[in-house]
């Protein structure tokens, strides 16, 4: 086939209908994502309607999902470029101490961000570190950061939960803007740089090629070890900005409590959202769509009055349930 | 033997995408015969063997045993039935001891549970001594330990242990040395003697004529001669295998090289020594050597790929620096490796993003893709290349091989490169799309590009290459010049040592 032939081949697809352009720009898997989505709306809708699409409802929904959307799509970007981070809480918990600890130290809601935006990419940095030049398995190697990141911020903190008491700072966790939470305007600012970045940048484009497979990404020229480390870096400074959400939203840096679970919850949305465990494969609109629908099911069931460790058995299984259709698909291409 | 224990391939075919890997293949597996199997890579060989082991079915056609047809549903099917490919790479596991491994499936047992280890030791005592192996091994010895003659060695008293009747060796004396390949055939003969029947499948034309009951040869996937061994000679034997017509592949324009591109010099990496070349504008310059040779490893040390330890590369007079492909590429160096698959595609992407990987700086604004920039560079070259596609969106893994590789060349002529490095560029491709990169070689070097193509196939190196550099393990061991370039001297250089003399090997 020709190159005329490659170009009429492309007119035929602009002339087919619109819907069925949609499909092709969505993608198979994130319209199937937005079905579950909508099953899960209905089921809840009808047990609790009455709650469930009140306009507070919704916004909390909104609220509850922004600091796990942003771990979900850094994760995502992690795992596309073939690695795995499940020190994100961790280093959540740690970023939340740190802030606090800043600001009631200089009274400045800037240092706690710097302090904590800086303690968080420092916490990456050892991952990529440990990871790429260690050559620890990325699982393992986080694993054991996990432990020692909880541990630093209970040594910081003392085990104590410290306060906020700046309101500026607190503006963040609660203002609105044009009638919008300022959470959800961050987690939409962050989801278009995040988008652009994996999907469209040379930058994100080479860490599709590093997860696809790192030899060829070698023989193209990448250098995958500055990669490998970066994509870490990355990875702790969104954490970072995750803990800083979650100190303004709940006015006080706590090493566990509120960033407890969050990797499973990123991991299992970035999966949900289609990304292959192998690496290579995976994108942030899907990622964020995975986040909606654990928003949805987790606030779904508290509203149906599901007693908490139950909650817990549904997480855990939705993520296993991920990785078992993730794989089905992979084998069948 | 009866007629009964006859296995027999009838009507064999076997389609992969475009290429027809075996087209109605018939051959009768006699008992105490060995058969040679030859033919050029992509022949069909090892297609065939992997219909034997059941890895895959036949598209059409039936494997039979006696008169009894035999499906295949996995390789233990074929095990079962006596069937057992011994292959290059010995599958062993290096932390059991050589007696597990032998009796590995059919381990004896103390009270259901326990490993008899009297009984197995005595029983792999047994095996030893038949093949004479007892100097070599010891039943607890573990098999990490033991070097490539003597793992092949488990392999093949693995298969006979578990009564193989038709043994497949694949290739086996690739990595064996002299005295080992020796007694490999010693034994060869002794299993003949005893009624099994044999498959011998290797380069050497000398073992074959030498150790062969009958000659089977398969070109493109058809059996073009199945004859006794008496009377063949290497020269018809090869002038079989590639067929006539593969000379009229060939064209090279002009024979006209420019000046110094690269110089190599002294380079040494773990797996090459003391490696010195120069490659001119507008040359071809053929690298031969058997599987192992180093020549894949010459390749890579050269793009930086593999730790340089000692020894320089320049091109054009400046030196590249070591450990960075990106210096490489940066130099103008291009290189398309032998394994497609796991070494030179992202499968999973697009021919557009697999084409544009290597050109960020021409297929982008202000860091971030832009699409009509690639198209604009990458369409003209597929359509240069003739890639067979529906558009440059599909997934390069839905595509032949012949059509990967051009997506992979193309990822390289998008950078203009000053030398590109093809590692087997036709390995695996129909015979179509070979013409079409034998072309597109003539053309790169007569625009002044120079090549370093390493080679299996010796019609490709004969027909396309001003010099032929010949490796074998590790080092140079002959620079051939046109017209000097030659099957028969090329393989004298190529053997680790100096071939077996025919008859040399009669213990």
């Amino acid at each position: 086939m020709n190159s005329l032939e490659l170009r009429a081949s492309k007119a035929q697809t602009d002339a087919r209908g619109a819907s069925a352009r949609l499909v092709e720009r969505l993608g198979v898997h994130n319209i199937s994502l937005l079905v579950a989505l909508a099953i899960l709306v209905v089921i809840f809708g009808s047990l609790r309607g009455d709650v469930f699409f009140s306009s507070r409802n919704l916004l909390n929904i909104g609220l509850g999902i922004t600091i796990l959307g942003v771990l979900a799509m850094s994760q995502t970007v992690v795992i596309v470029g073939g690695g795995l981070d499940i020190a994100v809480g961790a280093t959540v918990g740690l970023t939340t101490v740190s802030t606090a600890m800043a600001i009631q130290a200089t009274g400045s809601p800037a240092a706690g961000i710097v302090a904590g935006l800086m303690l968080g990419g420092l916490a990456g940095l050892v991952n990529g570190i440990i990871i790429t030049y260690g050559r620890v398995n990325a699982v393992i190697a986080t694993l054991g950061t996990m432990a020692i990141f909880r541990g630093i911020a209970f040594i910081m903190s003392d085990g104590q939960s410290i306060a906020i008491f700046s309101d500026t700072f607190r503006f963040i966790g609660i203002g609105r803007i044009l009638g919008l939470p300022l959470l959800v305007w961050i987690l939409v600012l962050t989801a278009i740089a995040f988008h652009l970045f994996l999907a469209r940048s040379i930058v994100g484009r080479n860490i599709y090629a590093l997860g696809g497979n790192a030899v060829v990404a070698r023989f193209s020229g990448i250098n995958i070890n500055r990669y490998r480390v970066g994509i870490y870096i990355m990875s702790g400074v969104a954490a970072g900005l995750a803990g800083i959400l979650l100190a303004a939203r709940t006015g006080s840096g706590q090493p566990v409590s509120g960033s407890q679970g969050l990797e499973l919850e990123a991991i299992t949305a970035a999966v949900l959202g289609g990304c292959a465990l192998q690496g290579g494969k995976g994108t942030i609109v899907g990622a964020l769509l995975g986040v909606a629908i654990i928003g949805v099911l987790n606030n779904g069931m508290i509203l149906t009055s599901v007693p908490t460790f139950y909650q817990l058995l549904a997480k855990g299984s939705l993520l296993i349930l991920a990785v078992v259709i993730a794989e089905y698909h992979l084998n069948r291409t | 033997m009866t007629q009964s224990d006859f296995f027999s391939l009838d009507g064999i075919s076997k389609r992969f995408g475009v290429v027809q890997a075996l087209d109605n293949v018939s051959i009768a597996f006699r008992p105490g015969e060995v058969l040679a199997l030859v033919g050029e890579n992509g022949a069909g060989k090892s297609t065939m063997m992997r219909i034997l082991e059941g890895v895959f079915g036949p598209d059409n056609g039936t494997v039979r045993h006696g008169a009894t047809p035999i499906v295949f549903g996995e390789p233990r099917d074929s095990h079962r039935a006596g069937i057992r490919v011994i292959h290059q790479e010995p599958e062993i596991v290096p932390n059991l001891t050589v007696a597990e491994n032998i009796f590995v499936g059919e381990l004896p047992r103390l009270a259901g549970v326990l490993l008899d280890w009297r009984k197995l030791e005595e029983r792999t005592d047994r095996v030893l001594a038949t093949f004479g192996m007892q100097q070599d091994m010891r039943p607890r010895q573990l098999c990490g330990t033991l070097g490539p003659a003597q793992r092949q060695m488990i392999e093949i008293m693995r298969a006979i242990r578990a009564g193989g009747r038709l043994i497949a060796f694949d290739e086996p004396t690739s990595s064996l040395t002299d005295d080992e390949a020796r007694r490999l055939f010693s034994v060869i003969r002794r299993l003949r003697e005893e009624g099994t029947s044999i498959i011998y499948i290797s380069h050497r034309l000398n073992e074959i004529i030498d150790l062969a009951d009958r000659i089977v040869v398969l070109r493109d996937g058809r059996l073009v001669d199945d004859s006794p061994a008496a009377g063949a000679s290497e020269q018809t034997i090869a002038k079989l295998m590639v067929g006539r017509n593969i000379a009229d592949l060939f064209t090279r324009e002009t024979w006209r090289s420019g000046e110094q591109l690269l110089d190599v010099a002294g380079l040494t990496t773990d797996r090459v020594s003391d490696v010195s070349l120069r490659v001119r504008r507008g040359e071809v310059l053929g690298i031969a050597g058997l599987m192992g040779a180093g020549r894949s490893e010459l390749a890579k040390a050269i793009v930086g790929y593999d730790q340089r330890i000692a020894g320089t590369i320049a091109m054009n007079g400046v030196p590249v620096l070591p450990n960075s492909p990106h210096a490489a590429i940066v130099a103008g160096i291009g290189f398309a490796p032998e394994d497609r698959k796991h070494e030179a595609l992202l499968l999973f992407r697009s021919i557009l993003d697999n084409a544009s990987l290597c050109v960020p700086d021409k297929t982008s604004s202000f860091g971030f893709f832009n699409r009509r920039k690639a198209l604009e560079i990458v369409s003209p070259l597929a359509a240069k290349m003739s890639i067979k596609a529906p558009n440059l969106d599909e997934q390069v893994s839905k595509l032949s091989g012949g059509n990967q590789q051009k997506v992979v060349l193309a990822r390289w002529l998008a950078r203009q490169p000053m030398l590109l490095i093809l590692d087997e560029p036709t390995r695996g491709i129909d015979i179509g799309a070979k013409a079409e990169i034998y072309r597109l070689i003539d053309e790169l070097a007569a625009s002044g590009i120079g090549i370093i193509l390493i080679s299996s196939e010796m019609p490709e190196l004969i027909g396309l290459a001003d010099r032929v550099l010949v490796m074998a393990g590790g080092r140079i061991t002959a620079e051939l010049s046109r017209p000097d370039i030659d099957e028969a001297t090329i393989l004298k250089h190529a053997m680790p040592q100096s071939a077996p003399a025919p008859g040399d090997h009669i213990q």
